[in-house]
């Protein structure tokens, strides 16, 4: 029985990824730790501020887990919700679990609490950072309604591992910002075919910016966090000149394209024009043989 | 923004154990109830928070209709609301219940 | 603009290092070296409030690494001078989050390596800018009439449907929303805003000691946020409670 990873909300695909009744939650609901700056702005605020944490296990295995609700505020981190994902990432210190997971599905920063939004970014990345260099693998799951963008992208992008499904979307800039800021002509934010292939995570896995596109399905998205628990991407200077070099060669390699798909076509795939329509199963074949690997 | 409460006489029959329960989510047009055991001596408490204003007697019946369609006590039901319809207020209320005896309606 | 902010910067240079210093600037990024106390100090950064797009995080990454192989433990000085990221359909393509996050990755990794990396915003920092960036430092620190903000007021407006005016209200009495450096260093996200004396500020700066992450606490200290470092701590420990 398939259950939509899109469809559903933050807590049920928490429920979905881990073993039955392992799911232990951190300042849930009941404990009301909301937004104490919504109310200034005449916004309802939500008992867990909109991100569930905690701890489980998958197959037996610890780990540490945080869901982005997406429908509350579009998934936006502000002071409370920040703080609750950047407290996790630090518990893994002194629990190490086999892994962190972030299910991310969110807008950025949010405005009404600009500031602290902007500062949990920055705690976040690091707390991730000091995760990874401490040898506890972050993985990173992206497949929500509200894509990953702004700030988050970037932590997204400084976990070891990401997953997600075709319907998720990962980048820094929004589709309506570009579009308010260097007209239509540089970028159509209602152009839905568009805005996938610009941001989309099929896109995404084929210039190796993420690791693996599943089916919007979540045991889907479990099965593949699976294979990633308990491994890392190691963060010594090597490493780091490894990324480097990988960043500078695609750069080089497309320096002159103006679209996905002339991307795609010159990674030597046959139908660029098909690519949205293969099932993930058959994408995931393709790329695993024409996609830029990522060191 | 608006507030209000509610106390309910309750009628004994469904007993809450354990943590709360919650379902919705406070997005526009939708909410969220969270119902969780509380010692009231069998009454029902019921807490609204909700940014649309002028609607206390419509949440007043709707919630009396809920408390009325189950045999509830010793219960707080606490709502975030973002201008949800009546029928979805409703809605979130009884899936609440149904969740906490045991799946989704 | 360009030149402004270039002969800016270098006048600001030339107050930390005296003489003692050489910079160069390729196109919006600067990098080079001064000496400070009679020690070597790393100069890297941006100018004219860059935008921060794929070819500009690449080879600011590239500095960084570059300073850990061959100056290990060296004390970094970064400029801090951007406009937030680029916008636009090629960076947009490009993945420029990837980018942006090794930069911060390179910037981190420096830190843990020893290199105390003061951040110093000149004269703007916006949102992804400022997080790739000074967040990344061990301190950072804002000149005087220096602006950081996450976005411009006018279109944190337009998009919130809040008056402007509300907004500007709003904004006194609560740190975490209106633009501004005293706003950051309120909420601990900046250590502070730099006095005309530079050079004691900088002195001072370099002997921080190392903390893993201070800016949560200071937030409380200061009372411009005053729930994150408690939230966090009661994740941290598991707490079902605040």
């Amino acid at each position: 029985m398939t259950e939509s990873y899109l469809e559903t909300g933050a807590r049920a695909r928490i429920v979905g990824l881990l073993d039955r009744n392992s799911f232990a939650e951190f300042l849930g609901p009941t404990a009301r730790v909301m937004s104490p700056h919504l109310p200034g702005l005449d916004m309802p605020a939500a008992f867990d501020d909109g991100i569930v944490v905690g701890e489980g296990t998958i197959d037996g295995r610890p780990v540490l887990i945080a869901a982005q609700e997406g429908g509350f505020m579009g998934g936006a981190i502000g002071e409370i919700h920040g703080a609750k994902l950047t407290g996790l990432l630090e518990r893994a210190l002194d629990v190490k679990p086999d892994a962190v997971l972030l299910l991310f599905d969110s807008g950025g920063v949010r405005l009404q609490e600009a500031n602290a939004g902007l500062i949990a970014m920055g705690e976040i990345q690091r707390a991730v950072l000091a995760t990874r260099h401490a040898g506890i693998s972050v993985i990173g799951l992206i497949g929500g309604r509200n894509g990953c963008y702004g700030g988050t992208s970037i932590i997204a992008r400084t976990c070891d591992w990401l997953i997600g499904s075709e319907e998720g979307r990962l980048s820094i800039s929004g589709p309506e910002v570009i579009e308010t800021i260097e007209g239509a002509e540089e970028f159509d934010s209602q152009d839905r075919a568009l805005v996938w292939r610009t941001m989309g995570l099929k896109h995404r896995r084929l210039i190796g910016e993420i690791d693996r596109v599943v089916a919007d399905d979540v045991t889907a998205f479990r099965d593949a966090a699976k294979d990633y628990l308990g491994r890392s991407r190691d963060l010594t200077l090597d490493a780091l000149e490894a990324e480097q070099g990988f960043l500078t060669e695609r750069l080089n390699r497309f320096h002159d394209c103006g679209d996905a798909r002339e991307i795609w076509a010159r990674l030597g795939i046959n139908e660029p024009a098909r690519v949205p329509d293969l099932d993930p199963e058959a994408f995931e074949s393709i790329a695993t043989t024409l996609a830029v690997q990522r060191p | 923004m608006e507030s209000f409460e509610f106390f309910f006489p309750g009628r004994p029959g469904l007993t809450w154990r354990g943590d709360g329960k919650l379902v919705g989510v406070v997005g526009s047009g939708n909410l969220e109830v969270m119902i969780e055991p509380v010692q009231l001596k069998g009454e029902c408490l019921v807490t609204i928070s909700t940014s649309v204003t002028g609607y206390r007697e419509t949440w007043k019946r709707v919630v009396a209709d809920f408390v009325d369609r189950h045999t509830l006590s010793d219960i707080r039901v606490s709502i975030n609301d973002a201008g949800a319809t009546p029928a979805v207020v409703s809605l979130r209320l009884d899936q609440a219940v149904a969740e906490y005896l045991g799946g989704p309606l | 603009m360009t030149d402004n902010s270039r002969e800016s910067i270098e006048k600001f240079l030339r107050s930390l290092f005296g003489e003692k210093y050489a910079v160069q600037f390729d196109d919006l990024l600067l990098s080079g070296e001064g000496t400070f106390d009679g020690t070597p100090v790393a100069i890297l950064g941006t100018s004219s409030r860059a935008p921060i797009g794929v070819s500009l995080a690449l080879a600011l990454s590239r500095h960084v690494l570059d300073i850990m192989r061959e100056h290990p433990k060296r004390s970094i000085l970064l400029i801090v001078e951007n406009s937030g990221q680029k916008i636009g359909l090629f960076d947009e393509l490009m993945g420029n989050n990837g980018y942006v996050a090794h930069l911060s990755t390179c910037l981190d990794a420096a830190r843990r390596r020893g290199h105390k990396i003061i951040g110093v915003v000149h004269d703007l920092a916006i949102s992804a800018g400022f997080m790739a960036t000074g967040m990344a430092a061990s301190e950072c620190y804002a000149l005087n009439g220096a602006e950081l903000r996450v976005m411009a007021p006018e279109a944190m407006s337009r998009i919130m449907r809040i008056p402007l005016e509300r907004l500007n209200q709003l904004s006194k009495t609560n740190a975490i929303l209106g633009p501004g450096a005293v706003n950051f260093e309120r909420i601990g996200g900046i250590a502070g805003i730099w006095s005309d004396d530079v050079r004691g500020e900088f002195r001072k700066a370099l002997s921080q000691p190392d903390e893993e992450d201070a800016r949560r606490e200071t937030g409380v200290q200061r009372g411009g946020r005053l729930f994150a470092a408690r939230v966090a701590r009661a994740v941290r420990e598991g707490r079902r409670q605040l």
